[in-house]
């Protein structure tokens, strides 16, 4: 009995107490009321302590000299680790397009491989400055976790895997099928739109780690790998034999995939909104990796304001004059990336179809430059 | 007078606050005020943060629906199903292979650690191979060479292995037959309920009548035929009132019947036999800490070396296996933790791992689920303290 008077005595101090601390001015009417308001209450409550992300970003990277970038733990062509620790990809070309736009050296770019369950964590957390792995934005996504979406630098789209042999023709063929991919994905929840929405039974097995799903997938756990299409052109060259192996040709949903930032940090999106439309926008003005230098002589003043020889752009970004020619010259404007990562030349060999520029009527369209 | 001296003797109530009740009194409701405090600031910062990020939270989450599918559920479970129910179907997974887990790693370790300190060479130089080398590989490792291991040793469904049309074993489970329970099914478990009353009872008295008279009653063979035998008459009494669904090979895998996945087996495996190596030591030391003279006393009076481990040396050593025993029980329910890496739909990967990214909601879900995890271990821990008390020597 004296145990429980003792407890709830302490209770009560520490809740005055911890009030008091926290909340000094904004007063409350009833306990009851303070726990369903206490949410917005404390939002208003100006002496809160909180963690200041705005502008802070860019600061952190100047300071520290290098951007943390979050990839996937290996998907080749979109993020992918060789031997000695060079990554590359499209996803790890933004990074290194903000690396030098920001530090004017696009090696500056620290990569941490984060599975599909940890990516987001690790972006809130503040581990990461930006997130660049094959990452689907969706509403809930962008209004629930707090992280803004800088953009889409591949449109994709989900797809299925079979065996050949198993005679399939189309996805409508897959009742009964049991089905691996990755947890914590868009993929998981589409995967199930798609067999309710059809009335299809199957069964779906979800692994952590890309790796697990195509060993698994690989030894006949599955009769169906899913995920997006893009991966799946990725991921087959590590099957054990990707000829005996086909992608159906249904598309399942929009997976629009591009570099997410956090939340609250207004400036530091722009820079990676605008570094990701630098490569676009070089695209569409014909300016490459190797006649930049050239472009630097041109007379044409949209192809002066890119160079950073006309207009104030970069000093309203918070960055170099040169911020965007650092980019081309280092990583090359969107199609280069393109082509020397997944291009039909390399071994995913994805053509561009809706990611082409818009000028080729594709989707990749960089808003103006002025 | 002499009483007046003694009164005035007798010490005067001291000031409350040199009481040392009191006092004492006083700083433990500080200290606690104190920890109160500081987890109050803790949680309203968190909160005040998560809204600054535009950052969900609170637990409304769990009411939303799932959306998502999942492996294996002990319960009904669909994805209009909500977040919350989701969440119970993992914990059950998780309970399941925790409770195969203990089961099979306490069996096994007692063998193998019995068998250690067996005087047959070849036997106890086995055993001792088992335990270095299973307990000096980390587990994970182990979790994907089962499960790779049983994948890879399997065959597509197509080429199942059939026994009897009944059973079938291929690379997506082992398929059989699950029982339909008709009208009158109830009588079979009532007669089942009975035979178990039965053989506790009969079992009582011929263990009192074993003391009295040192007479013993085939008590094993006459429990066997309670439970066995009552179920079996009572079932030809209601006509046989149960009938089973076989699983079929449709399209591409087996439908109906009762599966088990590769995915459990590979992660009960892994886990019993690791932890197994473990308990076999914890047992070996228990043994080894009941003096040879117990035995030999045993001995003198005529027992054999089966009955005197059973009723002389294990009674006592339980006693010192007990509080390690738990610990290995601990450790095996946390490790069932890495089911994920395989598949397996345990809590972490269900709760902590899809619906974490579906709803982003890190602080309530994994504040959750250590929550879980700690009820589980103490509940763990209460039921073995209770046993160790019961197994605790009564000096009298
Ligand atoms: N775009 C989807 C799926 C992204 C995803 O994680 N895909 C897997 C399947 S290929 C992956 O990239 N895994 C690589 C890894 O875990 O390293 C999403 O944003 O949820």
């Amino acid at each position: 009995m004296k145990d429980l008077i003792v407890g709830i005595v302490a209770l009560a101090i520490g809740v005055a107490a911890g009030y008091m601390i926290n909340d000094k001015g904004t007063q409350v009417a009833s306990l009851e009321e303070e726990n369903a308001g206490l949410k917005s209450q404390l939002a208003t409550s100006s002496s809160a302590p909180a963690a200041k992300t705005g502008g802070q970003t860019i600061a952190n990277v100047k300071k520290k000299g290098f951007v943390q970038c979050g990839v996937s733990q290996g998907v080749p062509g979109f993020s992918n680790p060789d031997a000695s620790d060079n990554w590359t990809g499209i996803d790890v070309d933004v990074c290194r397009a903000v690396a030098a736009a920001v530090l004017g050296d696009s090696t500056k770019v620290k990569f941490s491989p984060l599975t599909a369950k940890e990516r987001f964590t690790a972006l809130q957390s503040g581990e990461i400055d930006i997130l660049s792995r094959n990452t689907t934005w969706t509403a809930t996504r962008d209004s629930a976790l707090g992280v803004n979406f800088a953009g889409v630098n591949y449109y994709d789209g989900q797809g299925f895997m079979v065996r050949k042999s198993l005679g399939v023709k189309g996805a409508m063929d897959l009742a009964g099928a049991a089905v691996c991919t990755n947890l914590g994905t868009t993929t998981e929840l589409n995967v199930a739109d798609f067999f309710r929405a059809n009335n299809m039974e199957y069964k779906l097995v979800a692994f952590e780690k890309a790796d697990e799903v195509v060993a698994a997938y690989d030894a006949g756990r599955c009769d169906v790998y899913t995920t997006d299409q893009s991966a799946l052109a990725a991921q087959r060259i590590k099957l054990s034999s990707p000829d005996d192996h086909m992608v159906l040709p249904e598309v399942i949903s929009k997976e629009p995939l591009g570099p997410v930032v956090r939340h609250g940090d207004d400036q530091w999106l722009d820079v990676v909104k605008w570094s990701l439309y630098a490569m676009l926008n070089a695209e569409e003005m014909g300016i490459t990796k190797t006649n930049i230098g050239t472009m630097m002589n041109s007379d044409n003043p949209s192809i002066l304001r890119f160079v950073g020889k006309e207009g104030d752009v970069g000093k309203n970004l918070g960055l170099s004059a040169d911020w965007s020619a650092n980019i081309i010259k280092q990583v090359g404007n969107y199609g280069e990336s393109f082509e020397r990562n997944v291009g039909p030349n390399t071994a995913i060999k994805l053509t561009r179809g809706v990611n082409a520029n818009w000028k080729d009527g594709g989707l990749m369209y960089g808003m103006p430059g002025r | 007078m002499a009483e007046e001296v003694i009164q005035s003797q007798k010490p005067s109530k001291p000031l409350v606050w040199n009481d040392p009740t009191y006092r004492a009194l006083f700083f433990q409701v500080l200290v606690l005020g104190g920890v109160v405090s500081l987890g109050y600031v803790l949680i309203s910062n968190t909160l005040t943060n998560l809204e600054r990020q535009g950052i969900a939270s609170g637990f409304g989450f769990l009411k939303g629906t799932a959306g998502f599918s999942i492996l294996m559920t002990l319960i009904d479970y669909s994805e209009e199903d909500s977040y919350f129910w989701a969440f119970i179907v993992s914990l059950l997974n998780t309970l399941l292979v925790a409770g195969i887990g203990i089961f099979f790693a306490t069996i096994l370790g007692f063998f193998i650690g019995v068998c250690r300190l067996s005087s047959n060479w070849m036997l106890s130089k086995i055993a001792a191979v088992y335990i270095e080398t299973l307990r000096n590989i980390p587990l994970l490792l182990q979790i994907f060479f089962w499960y790779f291991g049983v994948l890879r040793g399997l065959p597509s469904p197509g080429n199942s292995i059939n026994v009897f049309d009944t059973y079938f074993l291929n690379i997506r489970g082992l398929y059989s037959p699950s029982p339909i329970f008709e009208d009158g099914f109830s009588l079979i478990l009532w007669a089942l309920i009975t035979g178990f009353v039965a053989t506790f009872f009969i079992s009582r008295w011929a263990r009192k009548r074993q003391q009295e008279t040192g007479q013993q009653f085939p008590t094993f063979l006459s429990s066997i035929s309670l439970v066995i035998g009552l179920p079996l008459i009572a079932s030809v009494v209601a006509g046989f009132p149960l009938s089973w669904e076989y699983p079929v090979l449709r399209g591409f895998n087996f439908t109906g019947g009762f599966v088990v996945i590769p995915e459990l087996v590979a992660l009960s495996l892994a886990l019993s036999l690791y932890t197994a190596s473990f308990i076999a030591e914890i047992v070996r030391a228990g043994i080894l800490a009941i003096s040879r003279g117990q035995t030999e006393a045993s001995y003198a009076l005529g027992l054999q070396a089966w009955p005197t481990l059973r009723l002389v040396v294990i009674p006592q050593a339980l006693r010192v296996i007990i509080p390690p025993l738990t610990n290995q029980y601990l450790n095996l329910t946390k490790n069932s933790s890495l089911a994920a890496a395989i598949a397996y739909p345990d809590l972490v990967l269900v709760f902590a791992g899809t619906i974490l990214m579906q709803t982003g909601q890190a602080v309530e879900i994994i504040a959750i689920t250590m929550g879980v995890y700690l009820a589980i271990s103490l509940m763990i821990s209460a039921f073995m303290n209770w046993y160790n008390k019961k197994m605790a020597l009564v000096e009298s």
